[in-house]
């Protein structure tokens, strides 16, 4: 039977605040345990919460950026449950009266040829939760110890529609909502750190039926990748069930990287009962036009806007524009290079192509050893006709693993292109001397074989020679 | 509304409280009483009017983002009741 796979994500994006969402403590990172917390974010009793303004502008950019339809009234609510990390014995968390409802983002599949709505259910802004830990200095003991500072850490929580059909469509929509995320400067986008954390709800139908199957709640990914790999194992691991008869549990399973594979999480299986009630303690959050209209003046340039500007100012193609908006440090980048080297298509090539090569997953440009300036002056050398561009290829590489600029590369490697017509002659007449044969074949109208000869010519010259050049005098030599 | 002694026991799970028989017989009396309140507000006619979660018409009160003095470690750990270096520390949670 063949069936079809149903996914939605839920992504909770931790905001770029200096402070926690309702009270004075620092946000930073790696701090001695428990030093950044106070009665507030303790839950003392007799305390009261007072909203971070940013905290609700920040969520107002995501939801304006992402299409999505703003609650002008909007409150939060306390989630109740116990859990050590927690030490009010609620989260306070937007409920039936999030900030934004019903938006979307537009997501490029199968092959980045067609696009494909991906509805964004809610966003809601909540507060983090503790960190817990089972082992101290590596021991594990009777008891857990628990680190309130992430207490209280500002967290927007966006729920997708169960729209996506494939774990690429999932990694996809995951790039695409980080890179507005970054671009917004509302979040670091920093998966391993946990700063964008993403749960999976993914189930199977057969093809053509309507309704859903039962659904199976992933977590524990922390990089794209994970995600992947855990949706297709999940996939898989559903499809094998359905095949043999057998029925799917609603459950939470979380991914195991090393094993591969996806296990339950029995421990928290009893039914959910939060008991959500508007928080007394919050009024309302009214957002007035003036406010929205203010907000809506800081937005940054976004992907598609850029993508839009990109194709227009520069003439790049609609493909190259998209990778590198992609991601606001590579547009960045770019827009350095063009401002000191007049080809914007031989500059996307090379980020296209062994920049990104050699950026990896993280993507991060801003302290890659080939700066707009090595970049730049590079392809003013082969502009030139200093260097070929197969030579390129090599000062890019060392440019790479040096971070040397690459005038003094092909100085220092000897890598100057070989334009000088006697020396290329006289490089052309060894070799036709050395191959009559394929000279004499070539001659009988073999045109094929002239690649042939170019091969060895750049082999005698390790790539050296000036192509054009060695065109030239090897047609007219061969002519005879 | 009627609030069964089932109710009560689900709460109080909820709660993590543990209530004797007495207890749970006594709370679900209270709390059917406490229901007849609202049966009674239900009599009100409430045609037109706003619902609220507030007893002050108040919205929007916001603080800036900018970092206040957290408490030092030693007096946030003062009231609980263990600890180790400058951790909280609770009975073992089992995590898969
Ligand atoms: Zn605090």
């Amino acid at each position: 039977m063949e069936f079809e796979t149903i996914i939605g994500l839920e992504v909770h994006a931790q905001m770029l605040t200096e402070t926690k969402i309702f009270c004075g403590c620092s946000t930073e990172f790696g701090q001695k345990p428990n030093s950044l917390s106070c009665p507030v974010c303790l839950g003392m009793p007799g305390v009261l919460p007072v909203l971070n303004r940013k905290v609700v502008e920040h969520a107002l950019k995501t939801a304006i950026a992402t299409n999505c339809s703003i609650n002008k009234y909007n409150r939060f609510a306390r989630k109740n449950y116990f859990y050590p990390d927690l030490p009010k014995g609620y989260q306070i968390s937007q409920f039936e009266l999030p900030i934004a409802v019903d938006g979307f983002v537009d997501i490029e599949v199968k092959n980045k040829k067609i696009l494909k709505r991906i509805g964004i259910t809610r966003i809601h802004m909540e507060e983090d939760a503790g960190k817990l830990l089972h082992q101290l200095d590596g021991i594990s003991s009777e008891s857990s110890y628990v680190d309130y500072n992430r207490t209280g850490v500002p967290l927007m929580e966006i729920v997708s529609e169960p729209d996506m059909r494939s774990p690429e469509e999932a990694g996809e929509y995951l790039r695409i909502l980080r890179s507005v995320l970054q671009y917004l400067d509302v979040c670091d986008g920093n998966m391993e750190q946990g700063s964008f954390r993403c749960d999976a709800n993914v189930s199977l139908r057969p093809k053509g039926r309507e309704e859903l199957g039962t659904k199976v709640e992933l977590k524990n990914m922390n990089s794209f990748r994970h995600v992947e790999k855990a949706l297709e194992y999940e996939i898989q691991r559903q499809q094998d069930m359905l095949e043999e008869g057998e029925t799917i549990v609603q459950e939470t399973r979380l991914w195991d990287e090393s094993g591969g594979v996806t296990f339950s999480m029995r421990s928290k299986e009893e039914a959910h009962d939060y008991r959500y009630f508007p928080d007394p303690d919050l009024v309302p959050i009214v957002i007035e036009d003036s406010w929205l209209q203010e907000i809506k003046g800081q937005l940054p340039e976004l992907p598609k806007e850029k993508v839009e500007r990109f194709i227009k100012q520069y003439g790049i193609p609609e493909y190259d524009a998209g990778i590198l908006s992609s991601n606001r440090q590579i547009a960045d980048y770019f827009e350095q290079c063009t401002g000191i080297y007049h080809k914007p298509k031989s500059i996307s090539n090379w980020i296209m192509g062994d920049i990104l090569r050699n950026l990896g997953d993280t993507r991060e440009i801003d302290n890659f050893p080939v700066t707009p300036k090595h970049l730049a002056g590079m392809l003013e050398l082969i502009d030139k006709g200093t260097i070929s561009g197969k030579i390129a290829k090599t000062v890019f590489e060392e440019m790479f693993t040096s971070g040397k600029m690459p005038e003094e590369i092909i100085r220092k490697k000897g890598l100057v292109q070989m334009s000088d017509q006697n020396e290329i002659e006289k490089v052309i007449g060894e070799i036709i001397d050395r191959n009559a044969e394929a000279v004499e074949e070539y001659r009988q109208g073999k045109e094929k074989i002239f690649g042939f000869f170019v091969g060895l010519v750049m082999k005698a010259t390790q790539g050296r020679a000036n192509p054009k050049i060695v065109n030239e005098i090897l047609r007219r030599k061969l002519a005879g | 509304m009627k609030i069964t002694k089932k109710d009560v026991e689900h709460v109080a799970t909820l709660a993590r409280l543990r209530f004797d028989e007495g207890e749970v017989e006594l709370f679900t009396d209270q709390l059917n009483k406490i229901m007849e309140y609202f049966e009674k507000l239900k009599n009100v006619d409430t045609t037109g009017v706003v619902p609220s979660t507030h007893a002050v018409d108040l919205s929007n009160a916001f603080r800036e983002d900018a970092v206040k003095k957290s408490l030092p470690s030693d007096e946030s750990l003062k009231n609980a009741p263990d600890s180790e270096q400058t951790f909280f520390k609770v009975p073992k949670i089992i995590e898969v």
